[in-house]
């Protein structure tokens, strides 16, 4: 009897994988523990054992190989007596050919992509300096970051494991390198004292980027990021700002529950004195995070892990910003419009497409880019031109960033308005760590459509 | 130990008895109605301060907790300004928007006056990493009340200090009681300054309510952390003639223990002590007492005349 060995998912988010070395040959025996192969992530290296024994009697990639998919066979074991077929197809889609996929191993796959769509917005294609390679978003985050630390011996960054670890998700990978244990110090699980660590640091005249492993844990750090960043200005009469940029993923990663799978984009945005910002494309990541590293308040900002390998196009000018308070209309429309953030602005496009297709529905999508202060201007002005608007967000409904502007929509566009507002958003539950739960709580493209016909009166 | 001259001892006894002029009159106008919200009073404590601040450089940071009016006094800020703050008026330290407990003066390298317990202390300590960062020879001085010291954050930030070697002087102000809470019923193990330990963080305990000991436990204490040692934590055994804030009656505690510490009164330790080395005469005291109710009275004035903010302040300084 043979096993396959296939390629595991090392980390909650991972897609895909390169096999960079080998640590086994055809005719070796394996036994449970041993290192078989060094695979090479979007996050880290990792050494990867065996689970099953027996002969190696197949290795299907050469060393080098890179993006196989999760799951997919790269080894086959066994005993040596017996006939194998070599398989090149991945045990997981034979299976759905052959219709014996349980569903849920369907959807697992559904939600690490993400319904990402990255086809640019129409204002990117007109920018002149749109770089012809593609980088991810976790590339521009780091790029952008090492520019502004040329420029600015000010700047430096501070965060669990960003330095040698080299970034939990590989966002401040080759920092240290360049920048020394000075500017890029790896701190304690210590949220609380470091971030107020880095507030003294700020008021005292340097610009410290925050990295927060993930938002969940700078609730550890609440009390200083609001009554210590975001009031010092205003208590101290105009004399003590507080030029901070926190950052880190936000939302929900793959199946990580509860405590780890929370947004915080409504509470930030609560807070006068913070910028709140959630960029949602490579491009706009790199804009928004130079003008939050060159502004002199504090300024929260929103990345998303899934986000984190979007490739896109970018401006490569080290002096490219994106103002922060300024929405981006992603696609213009006529029918209604969709008011989005961060990662929903992937599902927003592709439910914009098939509005298109199945309902002949022209659709406008704002990528509000900027949380607070929010571009008001921009979405009255395409509410009064579509007189429909849905908001799409994944943190909780109640008190969301779409009921701020619901709120503000009925007050300075009602005679415009053809229908109520819909906001689309998570259930309010914390999040489920069950597969088949965790898509029902996180807004889908079929929610989207739901609403969008809602709101044009479609049955 | 630093060398005391003549004018030394008339700066300190000046800069304590301004402290409590101050204060009193704090206290009279918050019964007036003057002074509104809290309003947290340094009687008692004001020894320290004024013996910590013999032994710095004008370029050392500080932060404080919320009981700050003494600790602006003794840098030298101006009491006029201070009161107009705790009248909540445009002339105060932060054009009447912080209060009491939230006082800043950037150019004088004070970060507050905060708030929130425990909070100045991370960032007291950031302020240190800055300091080194830059490759500054400066220290950040960082006040911590004993009711902070049963604070998380504060053990995070005596590690992140000791892990970096920061130049911060912690100095714990043990008043013996955190609101009504004294001490013991509130610290398992009462020797507070023996808590960085754990990280290596040397400490001692010295007595508050004597100027001259304040002194010699923060030159020595300064120094080190000024040659590039890392933190270190000197507890100030102090005691506060008030309430918690002004509307504590102070109930969990006795009269005879308040008589007690004021037998040892700060001011008076030191003014005996000018008068025993023939500093000055009893007559320049007195001069030096009327001067200073005088320039209070003055401060009470100025700060109950000063124009409220203007409205179209609510909304300026939320953003830079």
């Amino acid at each position: 009897m043979s096993t396959e060995i296939l390629m595991p998912a090392l980390s909650p988010t991972m897609t895909e994988g390169n096999l960079s070395k080998w640590l086994i040959k055809k005719g070796d025996t394996v036994k449970a523990g041993d290192l078989i192969a060094e695979i090479e992530t979007d996050k880290a290296t990792m050494e990867v054992e065996a689970v099953d024994e027996g002969i190696v009697l197949d290795l299907l990639f050469e060393e080098g190989e890179a993006n196989i998919p999760v799951n997919k066979a790269i080894a086959i074991i066994g005993d040596p007596n017996e006939k194998v077929e070599a398989k090149k197809e991945a045990p997981i889609e034979k299976l759905i050919k052959e219709n014996k996929i349980e569903k849920n191993i369907e959807t697992k796959i559904e939600n690490k992509k993400a319904d990402i769509i990255d086809t640019p917005s129409p204002k990117i294609e007109e920018d002149r300096n749109l770089s012809s390679e593609e980088i991810t978003m976790r590339q521009a985050l780091r790029d952008t970051m090492a520019e502004e630390m040329r420029k600015d011996n000010k700047v430096f960054i501070l965060g669990e494991e960003v330095a040698e670890y080299q970034g939990a998700y590989k966002v401040t990978q080759g920092l240290l390198q360049e920048f020394g244990k000075e500017r890029v110090l790896d701190t304690p699980i210590s949220e609380h004292g470091f971030t107020g660590l880095a507030v003294g640091a700020a008021f005292k005249g340097l610009r410290p980027i925050l990295e927060f492993m993930t938002f969940n844990f700078s609730m550890q750090a609440i009390d200083q990021i609001i009554n210590s960043a975001a009031k010092t200005l205003y208590m101290s009469g105009g004399q003590i700002n507080c030029p901070i940029v926190f950052r880190g993923p936000n939302g929900a990663a793959a199946q990580v529950a509860a405590q780890h799978s929370q947004d915080f984009s409504s509470w930030y945005s609560q807070v006068p004195g913070l910028k709140v910002i959630a960029p949602s494309t490579p491009y706009n990541a790199k804009g928004l995070l130079r003008s939050a590293i060159s502004d002199p308040n504090p300024v929260i900002f929103l990345e998303n892990e899934i986000l984190y390998g979007l490739k896109g196009p970018v401006n490569n000018d080290i002096n490219f910003s994106i103002p922060i308070g300024k929405a981006n209309i992603e696609k213009e429309g006529k029918d209604l419009t969709i008011v989005t953030y961060s990662i929903m602005l992937q599902k927003s496009k592709e439910a914009a497409l098939r509005l298109k297709e199945e309902y002949n529905l022209d659709t406008e999508i704002i990528d509000l880019q900027t949380l607070r202060p929010l571009d008001t201007e921009t979405i009255l002005n395409s509410v009064k031109k579509t007189n429909r608007l849905i908001t799409v967000e994944e943190s909780w409904p109640f008190g969301s960033v779409g009921s701020e502007i619901s709120n503000i929509v009925q007050r300075d566009a009602f005679d415009y308005l053809d229908s109520p507002v819909i906001k689309v958003n998570s259930a309010d539950v914390p999040m489920p760590y069950a597969l088949s739960l965790e898509k029902l709580y996180l807004p889908q493209v079929d929610d989207i459509i739901n609403a969008a016909k809602k709101v044009s009166y479609i049955k | 130990m630093k060398k005391l001259q003549k004018a030394d001892y008339i700066k300190m006894y000046s800069f304590m008895l301004k402290i409590r002029r101050f204060e009193e009159r704090a206290a009279q106008l918050y019964g007036m109605g003057k002074i509104g919200g809290f309003c947290h009073l340094y009687i008692g404590q004001e020894a320290v301060v004024v013996g910590i601040l013999m032994t710095i450089d004008k370029n050392d940071s500080v932060v404080t907790t919320y009981r700050d009016h003494g600790h602006m006094i003794a840098r030298g800020l101006d009491p006029k300004r201070i009161m107009a703050e705790l009248t909540g008026r445009e002339d105060g330290y932060s054009a009447g928007k912080g209060g009491s407990m939230h006082m800043f003066s950037k150019e004088n390298n004070f970060y507050g006056g905060h708030g929130i317990v425990g909070a100045q202390v991370p960032i007291g300590t950031g302020i240190a990493f800055t300091h080194k960062y830059n490759g500054e020879k400066n220290i950040c001085r960082t006040y911590i009340g004993d009711g902070a010291m049963n604070n998380g954050q504060v053990f995070e930030a005596f590690n992140l200090a000791a892990l970096w070697k920061l130049p911060v002087l912690y100095i714990i102000e043990n008043n013996k009681y955190g609101m009504g809470t004294s001490v013991d019923r509130a610290a398992a193990g009462l020797d507070l300054y023996k808590r960085g330990e754990a990280f290596g963080i040397p400490g001692e305990k010295v007595d508050g309510m004597n100027v001259f000991s304040v002194i010699e436990a923060a030159d020595k204490a300064g120094k080190y952390v000024r040659e590039g040692n890392g933190p270190y934590i000197i507890e100030v055994q102090t005691y506060r003639y008030r309430g918690h804030s002004m509307s504590d009656p102070a109930k969990y505690r006795t009269k005879e223990e308040l008589d007690n510490y004021k037998q040892t009164d700060p001011i008076e330790i030191v003014k005996a002590e000018i008068l025993k080395k023939k500093i000055a005469t009893r007559d320049e005291i007195e001069k030096i007492n009327k001067d200073t109710l005088e320039e209070i009275k003055n401060a009470a004035e100025f700060a109950t005349n000063s124009p409220f903010p203007k409205d179209s302040e609510l909304y300026t300084d939320v953003y830079l």
